[in-house]
């Protein structure tokens, strides 16, 4: 589109106008009725559209491309059922600080308020689950919202944004202008910490005789695993990640003690139990992490750096809280700190390790854990690795050793089944040099199974690793260890997800043996396809060790 | 324990339902609020009074500072300061009681704003056990409808809730 004064452009035109002004490449959506005149500019533009099947798809892939490259995933969508559709992707984005930007066509302000056709309050709904939200009711104020919409989602502790807009605002002329400074007095994120607390941090580091990080999304999200890993190298301080952590710090490190918490591992655990100061990094205390909170860290003092000053003492009591952005929090620690010897701490994590590693009974059956093992060897540990929720998803956390950071992508907070899928797309999308597996259950698989026909439409060669074993996996564990083998409702009738994967258009495998299972994922890694890989494996595998819900960190069953 | 916040918020559509909202969720308890204009036209002022400990106001604080249009935050009452709330009650009178009621509304400095045949409306103002004090003294007349604004406060003195210089001009990015 040229810029040229006095020319007057529709809404739908200066929405495309202040898309592209944000680097926008790409738009994850499903056209409908109140947006057909911003389909109808989008025709002409420049930025690639990916039409999902499912508008909750479309949340999910743009959350995907978004936690893979670190730019702003962009969905749009139609009123109504469109808008509706999106919610639990943005909880997801939400629970998960994923910087999103969400936007919703409206029914004309003429109808607003009056039950009219595919009407629903997307504000009013999506409240409590965005950091901000706009219904443009002025032309005029649309170029600013999108700018300000962009800035919010992508600034402090980012998060989902939605825009949502009447379509008669869409079809409205008016002379583009580009918005100036934005005006923003109650939005003011940190970013250095106060350099009396980390005086104060870096004074009880120096003191600590047992020091433990708990790095956990924020590590990620602000970039900042080489600060963690110099940090952790200084101080020789063993690392335990949350699920969000995961490819914050190299779990092939001597240091990593690789995920803490309800499945984490016994040695990451124990240095939770033990450790006499406990370094909380870019985490929140979540109960899946801490399991009584009573008993967490017991003889710990607790530095707590983070981006949000709401999860300072949400949860857990904190002794010596830092507000900022992490890597620049890390980065003033590292000039301040003095290296330290951390010998006898040192010893007894590599004995814990050594007596307690993280291992499953490798009988030579299709094995849940060997195939994922098998993806991280054949790999290289260098795949992008999108997951369901369940059991599948747990065990890719304990055996695929993530090193790299945006590597594992996956919905912590909200625990959303059918997340992998077309999160896996937005991840291709993304990044089309790298392998893209979505390793999933046979029960989370069905929940966004259209997407599939939205990867072969766009020749995104994913590949989908179903972990088959005809249970809702990690409920059934729960009814095994909880409910007196009661299996109630979690035996799942499945389709023929090789026949499905062919009707879709892309390649279905079934693997039914040990020997199987490296030739199926050679196979898939080297087709330009979409490969759907069906593991037909163990039936009732658990997932071990784990910390029973509300219980201690010490414990652990299996 | 009682803590009296003041609450600029950007007066945009909604702001009300983002702030109530916010206390439902999160299971803060609001014991009354107070929403106008202030005396910049852009920004209302809210008065909102909590019961919680101070752990529970921290919480409360920050996460009303996460809302994008929340301005600025003061807990009032941590400092001297005046509340006063506004009541209004319709009492019902007979001939036999209406000049006893007129004394009372002459002790506790009310006025009466509606003379009916059966009814006198009062309007009262002041802190909080005085109006107590007042509905107390006319429940035996039978209150038929009465009516609270929910309080309002200032600091006392030269000290202000409003926004400083530097947070009205700031332009980010």
């Amino acid at each position: 589109m040229m810029e040229v004064r006095g020319v007057k452009l529709s809404g739908a035109e200066i929405l495309i106008k202040s898309l592209e002004a944000e680097d926008v490449d790409i738009i994850f959506g499903y056209p409908g009725g109140q947006v057909l005149p911003i389909y109808d500019a989008l025709y002409d533009a420049d930025i690639r559209h990916v039409l999902c099947r499912h508008e909750q798809g479309a949340a999910h892939a743009a959350d995907g491309y978004a936690r893979a490259t670190g730019k702003p995933g962009v969905c749009l969508v139609t009123s109504g059922p469109g808008a509706t559709n999106l919610v639990t992707g943005i909880a997801n984005a939400h629970m998960d600080s994923v910087p999103m930007v969400a936007i919703s066509g409206q029914v004309p302000q003429n109808l607003l308020g009056r039950d009219s056709f595919q009407e629903a309050d997307i504000t009013g709904i999506t409240l409590p689950i965005t950091k901000h939200n706009y219904l443009v009711k002025d032309l005029s104020e649309l170029a600013r919202v999108v700018k300000e919409a962009f800035y919010i989602a992508t600034t402090g502790r980012p998060g989902p944004v939605l825009i949502d807009i009447p379509k008669d605002i869409s079809v409205t002329l008016e002379e583009y202008e580009v918005p100036g400074g934005l005006h923003l007095p109650g939005y003011k994120p940190v970013s250095e910490g106060d350099p009396s607390q980390v005086m104060e941090a870096a004074k009880a580091i120096a003191g600590a005789e047992r020091p433990l990080i708990y790095a956990g999304g924020g590590v990620v999200i602000s970039g900042a695993h080489e600060e963690l890993l110099r940090l952790a190298e200084l101080l020789v301080a063993p690392v335990a990640t949350t699920l969000m952590g995961l490819g914050g710090f190299p779990g092939d490190h001597p240091l990593s003690l690789g995920m803490l918490g309800m499945h984490g591992t016994k040695y990451a655990n124990f240095a939770v139990c033990e450790c006499d100061l406990l370094i909380a990094v870019g985490a929140r205390f979540d109960d899946r992490v801490t399991g009584n909170v009573e008993t967490f860290a017991p003889d710990a003092r607790v530095i707590h750096i983070d981006i949000d000053p709401a999860e300072i003492g949400k949860n857990v009591r904190v002794d010596i809280p830092i507000v900022g952005d992490v890597k620049k929090v890390l980065k003033q620690l590292i000039d301040i700190l003095q290296p330290r010897l951390g010998e006898a701490w040192q010893e007894k994590i590599q004995m814990w390790k050594k007596e307690y590693p993280i291992d499953f009974c490798d009988n030579g059956t299709l094995k849940p854990q060997a195939v994922i093992r098998d993806i991280y060897q054949l790999t290289g540990g260098n795949a992008r690795i999108t997951t369901e929720v369940g059991q599948h998803q747990m065990w890719t956390a304990q055996y695929y050793t993530f090193t790299k950071p945006r590597s594992f992508i996956s919905s912590g907070g909200l625990g959303t089944m059918g997340y992998g899928m077309p999160a896996a797309i937005g991840v291709q999308a993304g990044c089309p040099d790298d392998i893209v597996f979505d390793i999933a259950g046979d029960g989370s698989i069905q929940m966004n199974i259209q997407e599939l026909c939205t990867a072969v439409n766009y020749e995104l060669p994913i590949n989908v690793a179903i972990m088959d074993n005809g249970y809702l996996g990690m409920v059934r564990q729960w009814q095994e260890l909880f409910y007196n083998r009661r299996y109630s409702q979690t035996e799942l009738f499945n389709p023929d997800f090789v026949k499905l994967a062919e009707a879709y258009g892309a390649e279905g495998i079934r693997i039914t043996k040990r020997s199987e299972v490296v030739p199926a994922l050679e196979l898939a890694i080297r087709s330009s396809k979409p490969v759907m890989l069906d593991f037909m494996v163990e039936r009732e595998e658990n997932v071990m060790p784990m910390v029973p819900p509300g219980e201690s960190l010490n414990k652990m069953l299996g | 324990m009682t803590h009296t916040l003041t609450v600029l918020v950007e007066n945009t559509p909604g702001v009300l339902a983002r702030v109530a909202g916010l206390f439902s969720r999160r299971g803060f308890n609001i014991d009354s609020l107070a929403v106008g204009r202030s005396e910049d036209p852009g920004v209302s002022r809210m008065t909102i009074v909590v019961e919680g400990d101070d752990q529970i106001l921290e919480q409360v604080t920050k996460q009303l500072h996460k809302l994008v249009d929340v301005i600025k935050i003061t807990d009032v009452s941590r400092d001297d300061f005046v509340d006063r709330e506004l009541v209004m009650i319709k009492v019902k009178t007979e001939t036999s009681t209406r000049a006893e009621i007129m004394q009372l509304v002459d002790i506790f400095r009310a006025r009466i704003v509606d003379v009916g045949p059966k009814t006198l409306t009062i309007e009262v103002t002041g802190y909080e056990s005085k109006i107590n004090a007042f509905e107390k003294s006319l429940r035996p007349f039978g209150i038929m409808e009465m009516v609270r604004t929910g309080k309002v406060a200032m600091l006392r003195g030269f000290k202000s809730t409003t926004i400083d210089e530097s947070q009205k001009k700031e332009d980010v990015y």
